[in-house]
């Protein structure tokens, strides 16, 4: 800052907090439903203090869920959303890092011809060819299954594109070096190119995580067994719900359970994560 | 231990030639430089001889073994790089001992040669370290080591010190040497600092465009440069070139009306041609006033403290010449000095072609 | 593109890009050619008989209102999203970057809600608007305003857009202030001595040196209102009331799961891609452009 103006310094900081407070305000009024019994969240106007009632609201979700949702308990829906969610994660960092590995480092027949086709995948997301995708998992079986919620989200451009990009900054004297010393493809990628990787590793992790998590459309479209519903598409199915009894204080808690995760992510690995979206968007 | 031998080696990047058929044979035990300007080719035939790039045309053999096809790995070859290529997330101890661990050596065998190669490099304390944490002389010193300690038959060094600062340059290129001559393995130097060159090779390899200009010892590339080019890039200051006419006989050279210079040698076949006359700065000396000599007007002076270093014009045509004198000496500006040198340091070249005469 | 030093010819490569490439073929390239197919037939209303049409099926898009009001909605709700959080990050970013102190504990408390689920987003919304509990509609209602998005349209489209944008700010927040303080501090300080006031500062010098980062910003905005925001049409208005807030994604699902329009659905697919094609091709440019200047 240049000048010494504390009035405008002062102004700042007033501007940020209300904007923080527009920000948060939404949540807390989320905290808030959460704390209180099925009997204070019909009464007109709703509370805007926190009551006595989370750890009751918290058990009942995570134990029983809702009554009148199709939807199991929330505690089953969120293991389902972390499984898919590390799935997603896993599987992406796995297959991008391969592909990367062999676009920058060997020269093969049809090299181009892979890198275009990894290419054009970076322009379709899942809502426009949802369709023939969900006929293609159908067929082979895969629906109301793990597989079924992770594989067809697993291949993306980004993650590719990301890597390749780590590898071309590394400097080609390692590879050199390596080659004298006696390494192999294998054992330069498992060596040198993984753990020099690893920050981008994990902040692609960060990232993933959050999109798998927050997967709604696909596992909307696929799963039919309650058993494999995961938490943020159980959210719909206990707001249809509440057209006949709102049960606010338990879809609150359950959307304060569902949005956590990723939140305490983001929050925790602040770092990781600003570097995961300013390097897979650029 | 291994002697090295390029039979009529080519380089081909499509239809353009960088290496154009070299023929050497670098002896056991021996230190060669390759030195010449920047993409003359030299760093690429390095790299042919340590398997990185692929050889067009010819053989390499080390020990009397055709590698052409083998991996680098398999060539019993160890390489020290520009940028040292350390691997950044291993400690120093765990690069010197990668290869090591690749080849299968034991644990306690790798951690006696590991110690034995940082204690002759004296770089024993900072085994635990980082590349990241180190200067860029003890990471040179890492990257070294790194290749002493898989005992190789031979070593390559690509332009190893051109990444330090200027004293620790001195300093590195001095250990080099002693190294290799406690070691006694077969060394492959490559430098575009003629410095380098003469202070480490046993034998020099000058190479330009894919040419080899000139083999041979320092001393013989100082004497008897076998072209222009050599002349002119071995030494410092470079070597001056004028153009003269070869005088009757071929018994002197005339610069203009008023200069000409001795030679010794017959050179009467030349006679009446325009040939290019090449002087090291260090080779021309004030002469005494009353005994048969050229004139000097003085430009600028520098000096170096042991040296001074004289810009002047010489003859009529106002030719350029640096002059270096012993010691401290002082000139004024347009002042005019008596220079001589003895003929037998006057080098000629042919105009067109820069061969030797 | 291919490092200078590689790996000589095996059949590595190929076993290194095959898990890839056949998730690719079968999730990615065989879907898109399945939906292009479909998307020249017509299927009977029981799936028994298909026939080969042509453009039927575009031609059939461009003439139905019902797609082109869909179009138009898609437009302002995304551009309504863009300008809603673009606006709002920027001001809060420019605020942050004047600050010195607790410029990363802002950040901290401002980007968390990237991680929110849209639908959840959706969620939050809907119960703080509900008609008959919401306590935002409470406080309109004290104020005379009768709030009620499932009767009203135009309140719908104004709940989708607040959810959609207050999910955004995080993450428009988080680029705007990244490309501010990557403007070397000496071009602020020579504005300064130059005479210029903070405002003017920032409109003179801090706006236009991030404006690479606003068009970036605007593409990706433009992107997420168009496909990511179907979890929140989804949970908070279906679509509705009477299509109000049917936008182009809503309207593929729509029509292809619940009035199994197959062909119709499939050509409205092969038109999102096409808009998502010329915004990437878009976005990239903006990349390389970026590369060659810095």
């Amino acid at each position: 800052m240049i000048e010494n103006r504390p009035i405008i310094t002062f102004l700042s900081h007033l501007f940020l907090i209300f904007g923080i407070l527009i920000i948060a305000f939404p949540i807390w009024i989320t905290f808030v439903a959460a704390t209180h019994d099925a009997v204070r969240m019909v009464q007109i106007p709703l509370p805007l203090l926190p009551g006595d009632q989370f750890f009751e609201n918290l058990k009942e979700t995570l134990t029983r869920g809702m009554k009148g949702a199709s939807a199991p308990p929330v505690g089953f829906m969120l293991l389902n959303s972390l499984i898919m969610a590390m799935m997603i994660a896993v599987g992406k960092i796995a297959i991008s890092l391969l592909s990367a590995f062999a676009i920058v480092y060997f020269r093969f027949p049809f090299r181009m011809a892979f890198f275009w086709m990894i290419f054009i995948t970076l322009m379709l997301p899942v809502e426009v060819r949802i369709l023939p995708t969900f006929e293609v998992v159908a067929n082979l079986g895969m629906l109301n299954s793990y597989w079924g919620l992770s594989i067809p989200l697993i291949a993306s451009a980004t993650a590719t594109f990301m890597f390749r990009q780590v590898f071309l900054t590394i400097p080609d004297e390692l590879l050199e070096a390596a080659r004298i010393d006696g390494a192999g493809p294998l054992r330069f990628f498992r060596d040198i190119l993984i753990p020099l990787s690893r920050t981008n590793i994990a902040a692609l992790f960060v990232i993933l995580f959050i999109y798998g998590w927050n997967q709604y459309l696909w596992p909307l479209l696929i799963t039919t067994d309650q058993s494999m519903y995961t938490v943020v598409m159980g959210i719909k199915q206990m707001l249809d719900a509440a057209e006949q009894s709102p049960d606010w204080h338990l879809i609150m808690m359950t959307s304060l359970l569902a949005m956590l995760p990723p939140v305490l992510v983001v929050v925790l690995m602040q770092s990781l994560f600003v570097k995961g979206l300013t390097e897979t968007e650029k | 231990m291994a002697d090295i031998e390029l039979s009529n080696v080519k380089k081909s990047y499509g239809a353009t030639d960088v290496i154009h058929g070299i023929d050497w044979h670098i002896a056991d035990g021996e230190f060669v430089v390759i030195v010449g300007p920047s993409g003359c080719g030299k760093s690429t035939l390095l790299r042919m001889i340590a398997g990185l790039e692929r050889i067009t045309q010819g053989d390499i053999a080390i020990g009397g073994q055709v590698v052409n096809k083998l991996e680098p790995a398999d060539r019993d070859i160890a390489m020290v790089f520009q940028n040292y290529a350390l691997y950044p997330h291993m400690t120093v101890y765990k690069n010197m001992a990668y290869s090591l661990k690749i080849r299968g050596v034991g644990k306690q065998e790798i951690d006696r040669r590991v110690k034995q190669v940082a204690e002759i490099l004296e770089i024993g304390d900072y085994l635990r370290r980082a590349p990241r944490q180190l200067s860029g002389g003890q990471r040179q010193r890492v990257a070294m080591g790194r290749a002493i300690v898989r005992e190789p038959s031979v070593f390559l060094f690509d332009e190893p010190l051109s990444n330090l600062d200027a004293k620790l340059r001195v300093q590195m290129r001095l250990e080099i040497k002693r190294l290799q001559e406690r070691l006694g393995i077969t060394s492959v130097y490559v430098t575009h600092d003629q410095v380098e060159a003469m202070t480490l090779g046993h034998r020099l390899m000058v190479l330009n465009n894919g040419h080899v200009e000139q083999l041979g010892t320092p001393i013989d590339l100082y004497e008897n440069p076998a072209t222009q080019f050599v002349a002119g890039f071995i030494g410092s200051p470079s070597m001056n070139f004028l153009d003269a006419t070869m005088g009757e006989r071929g018994q002197s050279v005339n610069f203009a009306a008023d200069a000409s210079l001795g030679l010794s040698g017959d050179y009467s076949d030349h006679e009446g041609k325009t040939v290019t006359v090449g002087l090291r700065p260090e080779h021309l000396e004030i002469a005494d006033p009353s005994q048969p000599h050229t004139s000097l007007n003085v430009q600028v002076v520098e000096h170096l403290g042991a040296d001074t270093l004289v810009h002047g014009a010489f003859s009529q045509d106002a030719l350029e010449l640096t002059v270096r004198l012993k010691g401290v000496q002082s000139f004024s500006r347009n002042e005019v000095i008596p220079l001589s040198i003895s003929p037998q340091n006057v080098h000629l070249f042919d105009k067109t072609t820069g061969q030797r005469l | 593109m291919l490092k200078r030093v590689h790996f000589g010819p095996s059949a590595l490569p190929y076993l290194l890009v095959a898990p890839q490439i056949i998730i690719t073929l079968i999730f990615f390239i065989w879907p898109a050619s399945q939906a292009l197919y479909q998307s020249l037939l017509i299927q009977d209303a029981f799936g028994l008989s298909t026939e080969f049409v042509w453009f039927e099926n575009f031609k059939e898009l461009f003439t139905d209102e019902h797609y082109f009001g869909a179009f138009k909605r898609t437009i302002i709700f995304s551009f309504s999203v863009a300008a809603l959080s673009m606006g709002f990050a920027l001001t809060l970013a420019a605020m942050a970057d004047r600050v010195i102190k607790g410029a990363t504990t802002y950040r901290t408390l401002l980007i968390w809600p990237y991680a929110v689920a849209p639908v959840l987003a959706g969620a939050l919304w809907v119960f703080m608007l509900d008609p008959t509990l919401g306590i935002f509609t409470y406080m309109l209602g004290s104020f005379g305003y009768e709030w009620n998005h499932k009767l009203n349209g135009n309140e719908a489209m104004l709940l989708v857009i607040f959810a959609s944008a207050w999910k955004q700010v995080a993450y428009n927040f988080l680029f705007f202030l990244a490309g501010m303080q990557a403007i070397p501090k000496s071009l602020i300080e020579a504005a300064a001595i130059d005479g210029a006031g903070p405002v003017r500062r920032f409109i003179t010098i801090v706006f236009p040196l991030i404006s690479p980062t606003t068009f970036f910003l605007l593409v990706l905005n433009v992107v997420y209102a168009f496909f990511e925001t179907f979890g929140i049409v989804h949970t908070v208005t279906q679509g509705g009331p009477a299509k109000a807030t049917e936008i182009l994604v809503y309207k593929v699902f729509n029509d292809g799961f619940i009035g199994l329009d197959l062909g119709g659905s499939a050509a409205q697919s092969v038109i999102l891609m096409l808009i998502v094609i010329v915004l990437t091709v878009v976005q990239f440019r903006y990349v390389e452009r970026k590369v060659e200047y810095t």
